[in-house]
């Protein structure tokens, strides 16, 4: 054993600490999960605190939902689900080490979340045009206008911390793309490409839920 | 440097390369991937953050020995001891024993080269001291009176203090003990050493298994908090604000969600070296090994469901007191096994009269105290009368300093000569153990019956009858600091002039004991091969 302590003899991607690569991907993988879990907690926090909220102030909800854009919040919906299937591709590819088909998906994946975030941008600015940021500017002026402001912090609070991981993300997936250009990943090793493909899907995920809770909410106002 | 004098100084003596003689200089040391130096750089940090806070409390102590408030205004007074909570819950007491003791220990005792993840163990000291950095702006920027628990709207809407750097400070304190929780669970699931099963691990290594868990689903809790904390002070969200529909008791749910399990995190890492210590001193198995390490799993689950219990008085519903104070009894289940368990280990064992030694005894004694003076405070009527006075403030010190600080010495005593290559004057260790013990009484037992007389919590005018309680406490809190001098000093001095440590020198069983000390870089010459259990002192106990 002693001989894998030395620098010599080490396979390629193998870091010091660890025995062989099966230890260092499964390493690798348990990590990832561990720091999912405590995004979703984090999450979590903030998805409490909508429940909580829309439980006391329904109507409020219901009405600050209505004037979400559902087209666009559909649009990207469909946009993060197709990057999702990229990013499995890039990781289907690393498995056989092709470096190629790698960057290729990495490429497509990150227009895609590039694409998110520019619709996002839109969707910001139309709200500050109608004035519906609390704090910066508010125009409502109705009786349950604290209430509706109290919408609008949720969903700036919940899009803008999704949209901060999938902003880490592009810039993670930049790293990652001069990693592969420069043919550090093969078929032995490329934990790194299927980890950062764990995070996207996971920030996915987030939006999936964000989606229904955010925009299609104000579709069942008429009900109540 | 100091660090880089020790080098020369262990290099003149010592002819194999350890870890820290594998390189000299400023950068060998900023730019390590080693837990053993990462390790050491957490000890010089958290011991300047301690000194600090102490000096906090050294203030408050000032303040309270006369009824009335010469010493300091009010809102000095507010800063000051709010200052003192801040640091020591979030910059002391949390990576104490995880950061310091943990982190050398951890990868050696399951017999690793290193963690999984030396480069994100490293990236969680920057953290730190970046978070150290904001924290120390914020105090000598004018300082923080909101109390460690910001509790809003007072954080939010009134405090006139440095409320979001102080936020900010504790949030990336939270992210820096996030990477280390995460490194230790993957580390003890995928790096154990051949042989080195489940049930073959030190507690040392249980307790921090259970202390990453409650690090990894607490601590992101926190973090959002303090966001929708930063966010409403900053931006005007009205999150926890009534005039905007907010709720300001949702921020203490959200708080203690994640403070209650923190307080955890600051109280089963020492049990982990009480565990240690217990067996080297008996020289025995520590009794009934399995209820001790899952009664460590135990704790830290049961403690995600007693958030509650901080807000029998905060218009929660009487039923969610009912359960919440349920749980909160259950808590000292698991808690008892640890205590019976060690006490019956003790019983026949050949027991060493040495440092280590005084402080098992003295964490036995003082978190006995403490333990049971929580259940006072979850009896939900009882606490209606003793809630925000200073018998919480002497239960809560009673654990974190009597337990976590007890156990944060007596581990650094226990591992010293490891963690350095050299030996400390053991006489000098029993003296000032026997000061901490008597001090920390003198200290805060005053602090139940002042309590319990009425005298409430944060105040620094107080009515002429406590004024004897008080000065026996302030006296106390002095000796107690001069229990925590000396080791300071005799510790120091050992570095440059102390004796060489054997490999072994309490004849102590676990795999950190196999190495030389201070252990080679990557810990082992070769990677060990573990063929019994844990503690296996002496002939083999019959079951």
């Amino acid at each position: 054993m002693a001989d894998h302590a030395l620098h010599h003899d080490h396979p390629h991607g193998l870091a010091h600490q660890f025995e062989d690569m099966p230890q260092q991907k499964e390493s690798a993988v348990i990590g990832m999960w561990s720091f999912l879990i405590t995004e979703i907690l984090f999450f979590g926090g903030f998805f409490a605190t909508y429940l909580i909220y829309r439980s006391y102030y329904p109507e409020a909800f219901f009405e600050g939902s209505s004037h979400l854009d559902i087209p666009l919040g559909a649009f990207n919906t469909m946009v993060l689900i197709i990057s999702s299937l990229t990013m499995a591709m890039a990781v289907h590819k690393s498995h056989e080490g092709n470096k190629k088909g790698i960057m290729v998906y990495l490429i497509l994946t990150g227009i895609l979340g590039l694409t998110f975030l520019v619709v996002k941008y839109f969707e910001y600015s139309a709200k500050i045009e109608y004035g519906l940021v609390p704090g910066l500017v508010w125009h409502p002026q109705g009786e349950n206008s604290p209430q509706l402001a109290l919408f609008y912090s949720l969903y700036f609070g919940m899009t803008g911390m999704h949209a901060l991981h999938m902003i880490i993300g592009i810039g993670l997936l930049i790293w990652l793309f001069i990693k592969t250009a420069q043919g550090t990943y093969t078929a032995e090793y490329n934990a790194p490409v299927e980890i950062f493909g764990l995070y996207w899907h996971f920030v996915d995920i987030v939006w999936i839920f964000l989606f229904p809770l955010l925009y299609l909410l104000g579709t069942q106002a008429g009900g109540h | 440097m100091a660090i880089t004098e020790q080098d020369v100084q262990a290099s003149e003596d010592a002819p194999s390369v350890n870890y820290l003689n594998n390189g000299y200089g400023l950068k060998s040391w900023l730019l390590t991937r080693d837990h053993k130096r990462i390790a050491v750089l957490y000890i010089i940090s958290i011991s300047i953050f301690f000194a600090l806070g102490g000096l906090f409390a050294s203030l408050v102590r000032f303040e309270l020995m006369t009824p009335e408030g010469d010493l300091m205004s009010s809102d000095t007074y507010n800063k000051v001891f709010s200052m003192h909570g801040i640091i020591m819950v979030f910059f002391f007491l949390v990576p104490s024993i995880p950061a310091t003791i943990g982190n050398f220990l951890v990868p050696i005792m399951v017999g690793a080269k290193d963690l999984a993840f030396p480069r994100v163990n490293l990236l969680s000291w920057y953290v730190y001291v970046v978070a150290g950095i904001l924290g120390t702006i914020a105090v000598v920027g004018g300082g923080v009176d909101t109390g460690w628990t910001f509790y809003t709207p007072y954080s939010s809407t009134y405090s006139n203090s440095n409320v979001i750097l102080a936020a900010m400070a504790a949030f990336m304190a939270g992210f820096s003990s996030i990477l280390t929780g995460l490194n230790f669970v993957v580390t003890i699931h995928t790096m154990r050493a051949p042989g080195m099963t489940w049930f073959r691990l030190p507690l040392f290594v249980w307790s921090h298994y259970a202390t990453s868990l409650i690090m990894l689903l607490g601590t992101p809790v926190i973090a959002i908090t303090l966001v929708l904390l930063m966010l409403e002070r900053g931006f005007g969200f009205g999150f926890f604000d009534p005039n905007l529909g907010g709720d300001p008791v949702l921020f203490q749910h959200l708080f203690w969600f994640y403070s209650h399990p923190a307080v955890y995190i600051m109280i089963l890492p020492s049990m982990g070296v009480m565990s240690e210590m217990v067996a080297a001193v008996a020289r025995k198995r520590v009794f009934g090994y399995e209820f001790v390490a899952f009664s460590s799993v135990a704790i830290a689950i049961l403690g995600f469901l007693v958030w509650g219990h901080h807000m029998f008085v905060s218009s929660q519903s009487t039923y969610a007191g009912m359960v919440f104070s349920i749980i909160t009894f259950l808590v000292a289940v698991p808690s008892a096994i640890k205590v019976f368990n060690w006490t019956a280990t003790l019983y026949k064992g050949s027991i060493i009269y040495d440092t280590q030694m005084f402080y098992v005894y003295g964490y036995l004694g003082l978190f006995l105290v403490g333990g049971l003076t929580g259940l006072f405070l979850s009896s939900m009527g009882l606490d209606i009368h003793l809630h925000d006075t200073y018998f919480v403030v002497a239960h809560f010190h009673y654990i974190m300093v009597g337990g976590q600080v007890m156990g944060y010495m007596g581990g650094m005593h226990f591992w010293w000569p490891k963690i350095t290559g050299k030996m400390y004057p053991d006489i000098w260790g029993r003296v000032s153990a026997l000061l901490v013990f008597l001090g920390f009484n003198l200290t805060f037992f005053p602090q139940f019956i002042l309590g319990y007389m009425g005298m409430p919590r944060r105040y620094h005018v107080y009515p002429d009858e406590f004024q004897v309680l008080n000065v026996a406490s302030s006296l106390g809190a002095s000796i107690l600091a001069l229990g925590y001098v000396i080791p300071g000093a005799y510790l120091t001095w050992s570095i440059f002039k102390g004796p060489k440590a054997p490999d072994n020198p309490w004849g102590a069983k676990g795999l950190e004991w196999e190495t030389t000390s201070p252990p080679p870089t990557f810990n082992f010459e070769e990677t060990p091969l573990v063929t019994e259990e844990a503690y296996q002192y002496g002939p083999i106990e019959e079951h």
